[in-house]
């Protein structure tokens, strides 16, 4: 019993990670109708916001009272910077502003990827609206490329660690809490951090699309995007705006991802391939649908990589999600939650 | 005994009854129009017909054979071609070759790798692809692209390109939906040719009323989805029912 | 001629001379100039242009022709590497065998793939051909390490049992060859100052190149070459007109999945090692990226594509800074460093950059490729006529008579 509590646990930080890249997929496809292979590299951007962000705050000076810290002509501490924001806010609060500055990259990657978002979509996906799904694919598939390598070129090809902070990093015994024996569940304090962030995002992308006016025209769209296209209004800056609050959700699962995976410039490549797979298990076009499969997934791969069914079973965890997605898209076609006509032949 | 009957046929779509206890029998060799209403059933019985839609219940034999549970691809083997409201016609292609691909599906059934030889040696069906363009004055235009050419034109070479296959049954779906007046009457001319022509069967579905009573021989009309009366043109003119349902309680 | 006509001919003779004057035309500065190093006549380099060729015209087989658009076709070329080394350390060095197998078993690895695949179109083709390559790249990289060598991955050793060979005397070792002719023998040619390499690896894979485009040309004007532009043109009418899509689609997908297995059996013949990361999904983009670069549904297009990102990837990828201060040397300092940092990040390591940009470059602007490009420059010189030109090559390529 614990120990499938413990999978469970374990599948949800990925669960959330592909439930909100595949939200935001489905809504990019729903709203749009267009297939957005670049999805993964704004989730990378997002990852790379916080890493900006903390090198930003971590930005500092040489004090000029070093000298308080020389021996004998010697100064021992001369080389030591002191961060702008410890200067101009006291030591401990700008200690704390850096140590915090994962969480603090959400106010800052929201603006940033909405901008992107709408960029993106007024400078480049407008123009594939009405272009064969085929070339939206390649033409988003060259974008992903472009920012990878953007991304590279100015932060280098390898990992870069970005700690949660100091109160969150390490474990806590999750089992004693809800009743197991002590030290059979211990997790880590940050994933469940994420899943909780996670699932505030959803509810909150839910809620907007279920209680907003313009939520209601935007679902509207996705049920009967003719219909909608009829009415006129203001549709088209409605999909912009979609496409921005996609881009920031994207990015947000990024931003909080970086705690738990070191970002690298391919990252969202490896996450985007799954995502896919992911969007077309819970059904194009089904909102409900992405979320249900991000988080049956992730938690499949977890099951797979314990290590009693990878002993019968070596490497099932490297497969089974595309082994499910291939038996999913054959048995039924439309996916978990898929509607009836979208995307059929 | 007609080359097309359709029995006790019924389908539904959640609560809406699209077609309820349809019988009908289209005799060979005549035009047999079916009209009615928006909504009243036509598409749904014609998907039915192409085996895009399985009915819920009933049976729809042709020549003897049941279509139902038969892909499109079979039906259409079996002797059904369709023409379509909008022409759906190989746009990438040259209009020569749009009429090819009919011959090679009659001469070589529903698939067959021919990958060596050259589709530019195939003289035999060139030829007859090239008779029935002629036939249809497109011989000029054969070269060209079949996208770039007129509404009128399209419809034409989608006819023509059913009748390539000799169907035993031609399905016509609104085929002057849309269309200009010349057009029209030009295709209506075309249909007339056909029939007198031809040893074929033709089913059409239409809203134009001047087509339906220039080419049919027979007309059902259909209703919330069942045949409200079947008889001949001169007799549905003038049928009070017929005026019922096409302008409502009041008439 | 060859049962093609005049236009196809003329084409094959093109690509033909091209493969074989490759070591003269690839290599136009002398020796030990400045400009030697845009020289691309080196074999290593001549075997990738030819291997990615056939890659790319089988590629374009599947979705030039109908429009089926695969992200997974690396699979097919990394499969058939595996076979042809396991073959190679089996069997025999002769690459013969290997070959053969290698296009045998891509073919009925793609028979699978295809057979399911081909069950959904569009997006949802697009992403099951994606996530079979993946499942075998983590099949290749984890769980069948045995057979493949895991991350490692496999490359000929001195006690592979290779039971048709001689035994190696002492020092030997095993080489590809083609019945006793290696495939690193290489001949020099000195003409003044520059220097052609004749390489018979390089020469088997120009053969080949030349029979794929070959039987590219004749399948592209078949009947089923035919019957394939319909399902990309109107899958509709297609069914209703009594054909079965489906079984031409698969033929077309298992035929280009062969032609990926002959490249991959190529590869191993000409480095004899193979590695997961063939079979990467980037791997699979970059054929993509070839064939539409080049032009889709175009003949020369495929050839076209491959060579010109193989050359720049190669030529591009080699310019560094130092290279950059030297061509502007002339410059005013603050000119040339300014400019120097403008185009670094495109050169050098950052070749993928330039790629990225190119290929949305060409699907915004020139969807039909760098054919669609030459056929528009060429229309803007004689602008008389230009309607009816089109309509005249298909004329005369559909001219029995020839």
């Amino acid at each position: 019993m614990d120990a499938i509590l413990l999978q469970i646990l374990n599948g949800l930080d990925k669960g959330s990670a592909y439930a909100l890249i595949a939200l935001g997929l489905t809504l990019i496809f729903g709203t749009l109708g267009v297939v957005n292979f670049a999805h993964g590299a704004l989730f990378m951007l997002g990852a790379f916001c916080a890493v900006t962000l903390n090198r930003l705050l971590s930005l500092g000076f040489v004090p000029e009272d070093a000298s308080a810290t020389s021996v004998g002509g010697f100064s021992f501490g001369a080389a030591k910077e002191t961060p702008y924001v410890e200067h101009w806010f006291g030591e401990s609060v700008g200690a704390a502003i850096i140590d915090w500055s994962v969480p603090l990259s959400i106010l800052f990657a929201i603006p940033v990827m909405i901008g992107i978002g709408v960029i993106m979509e007024r400078g480049l996906i407008k123009h594939f609206y009405k272009r064969p799904h085929a070339d939206q694919i390649l033409v988003t598939f060259g974008l992903a490329i472009v920012l990878q390598e953007i991304i590279k070129f100015y932060y280098g090809a390898n990992p870069i660690p970005t700690p949660a902070p100091e109160a969150f990093r390490g474990s806590f015994d999750f089992g004693a809490l809800v009743g197991f024996d002590p030290n059979t569940i211990i997790y880590p304090y940050w994933r469940l951090v994420y899943f909780a962030f996670a699932a505030l995002i959803i509810g909150g992308v839910f809620a907007f699309l279920q209680f907003t006016t313009f939520g209601m025209v935007v679902r509207a769209g996705m049920a009967d995007r003719e219909t909608v296209g009829l009415l006129g209004i203001n549709i088209d800056r409605r999909f912009t705006i979609m496409f921005g609050i996609a881009a920031a959700v994207a990015g947000l699962a990024g931003v909080m991802y970086t705690p738990i995976n070191s970002p690298n410039y391919h990252m969202g490549m490896d996450f985007l391939v799954l995502s896919f797979v992911v969007v077309v298990v819970g059904g194009m076009g089904s909102l409900p649908g992405a979320v249900l499969a991000g988080f049956l997934l992730g938690i499949l791969e977890s099951f797979a990589s314990m290590a009693a069914v990878l002993e019968t079973l070596p490497g099932i965890n490297q497969i089974v999600i595309y082994l499910v997605a291939i038996i999913i898209l054959l048995t039924r076609p439309r996916g978990l939650m898929g509607r009836k006509g979208v995307m059929e032949e | 005994m007609g080359i097309l009957e359709i029995k006790n046929v019924n389908k539904r779509f959640g609560g809406l009854q699209a077609l309820g206890d349809v019988n009908l029998s289209v005799a060979e060799n005549t035009v047999h129009a079916i009209i009615g209403p928006n909504g009243a059933g036509k598409s749904t019985l014609l998907n039915v017909l192409v085996g895009k839609l399985i009915p819920d219940t009933g049976s729809v034999m042709f020549d003897g054979q049941s279509v139902l549970g038969r892909k499109p691809y079979e039906i259409n083997q079996m002797g059904i071609s369709r023409v379509f409201q909008t022409p759906e016609i190989f746009g990438d292609l040259t209009v020569l070759e749009n009429m090819m691909i009919p011959i090679f599906a009659k001469r070589d059934g529903a698939f067959r790798m021919r990958a060596i030889g050259a589709a530019a040696s195939e003289r035999e069906v060139i030829e007859q692809a090239e008779l029935m363009l002629e036939s249809l004055n497109l011989a000029d235009a054969r070269h060209d692209h079949s996208a770039a050419m007129s509404r009128g034109n399209k419809r034409r070479l989608e006819i023509g390109m059913c009748l390539a296959q000799e169907p035993r049954l031609l399905l016509l779906d609104e085929p002057t939906a849309g269309m200009a007046r010349a057009d029209t009457n030009n295709t209506i001319d075309l249909l007339k040719q056909i029939k007198d022509e031809r040893d074929i069967t033709i089913a059409i579905i239409e809203h134009d009323m001047h087509v339906v009573f220039s080419l049919a021989e027979r007309i059902t009309v259909l209703a919330q989805g069942s045949p409200l009366v079947e008889d001949t043109p001169d007799k549905i003119k003038g049928h009070p029912k017929v005026r019922e349902a096409y302008l409502g309680e009041s008439a | 001629m060859l049962g093609l006509t005049k236009k196809d001919f003329a084409l094959l003779l093109v690509v033909t001379a091209l493969a074989l004057f490759a070591p003269f035309i690839l290599n136009p500065f002398p020796e030990g100039s400045g400009m030697a190093q845009f020289n691309a006549g080196y074999p290593d380099l001549m075997q990738r242009f030819a291997i990615f060729g056939i890659f790319a015209i089988g590629f374009n087989i599947l979705f030039g022709l109908t429009g089926y658009l695969s992200f997974g076709h690396a699979a097919f070329l990394g499969v058939g590497s595996y076979a042809a080394i396991w073959m190679m350390k089996l069997l025999t060095d002769n690459i013969l065998p290997a070959m053969l197998l290698s296009v045998v078993i891509a073919g009925l690895f793609s028979l699978v793939v295809g057979y399911i695949s081909l069950r959904r179109s569009g997006i949802y083709f697009a992403i099951l051909t994606l996530a079979f390559a993946q499942m075998s790249y983590a099949l290749a990289y984890s769980v069948l390490t045995p057979i493949t060598g895991g991350e490692t991955g496999l490359q000929l050793k001195l006690n592979d049992p290779r039971i048709l060979d001689a035994a190696l005397a002492p020092g030997e070792r095993a080489n590809a060859n083609l019945f006793g002719l290696d495939m690193t023998a290489s001949h020099e040619l000195y003409f003044g100052a520059w220097q052609f390499t004749f390489n018979a690896g390089y020469y088997i894979a120009a053969a080949c190149l030349i029979l794929a485009f070959y039987l590219s040309i004749r399948i592209f004007r078949s009947p089923f070459g035919m019957m394939l532009r319909a399902i990309k043109s109107n899958n509709t009418r297609m069914t209703y007109t009594g054909l079965n899509a489906r079984p031409y689609a698969l033929a077309a997908f298992v035929i280009s999945g062969m032609y990926a297995g002959l490249a991959g059996g190529l590869m191993v013949a000409m480095d004899t090692q193979v590695g997961p990361e063939r079979m990467f999904w980037t791997a699979s983009g970059e054929v993509v990226l070839m064939t539409i670069l080049g032009g889709a549904g175009t003949l020369i297009g495929p050839v076209l594509g491959s060579g010109v990102i193989k050359y720049m990837e190669n030529i591009i990828s080699k310019i560094n800074g130092s290279i950059l201060h030297e061509w502007f040397s002339w410059m005013p300092d603050g000119l040339e460093d300014a400019l120097v940092t403008l185009i670094y990040p495109f050169v050098g390591k950052g070749w993928h950059l330039t790629l990225g940009i190119v290929f949305m470059l060409v699907v915004i602007f020139l969807p039909g490729g760098l054919v669609e490009g030459g056929q528009r420059i060429g229309r803007m010189f004689r602008r008389n006529g230009g309607a009816s030109r089109a309509a005249k090559d298909i004329a005369e390529q559909r001219n029995p008579a020839e």
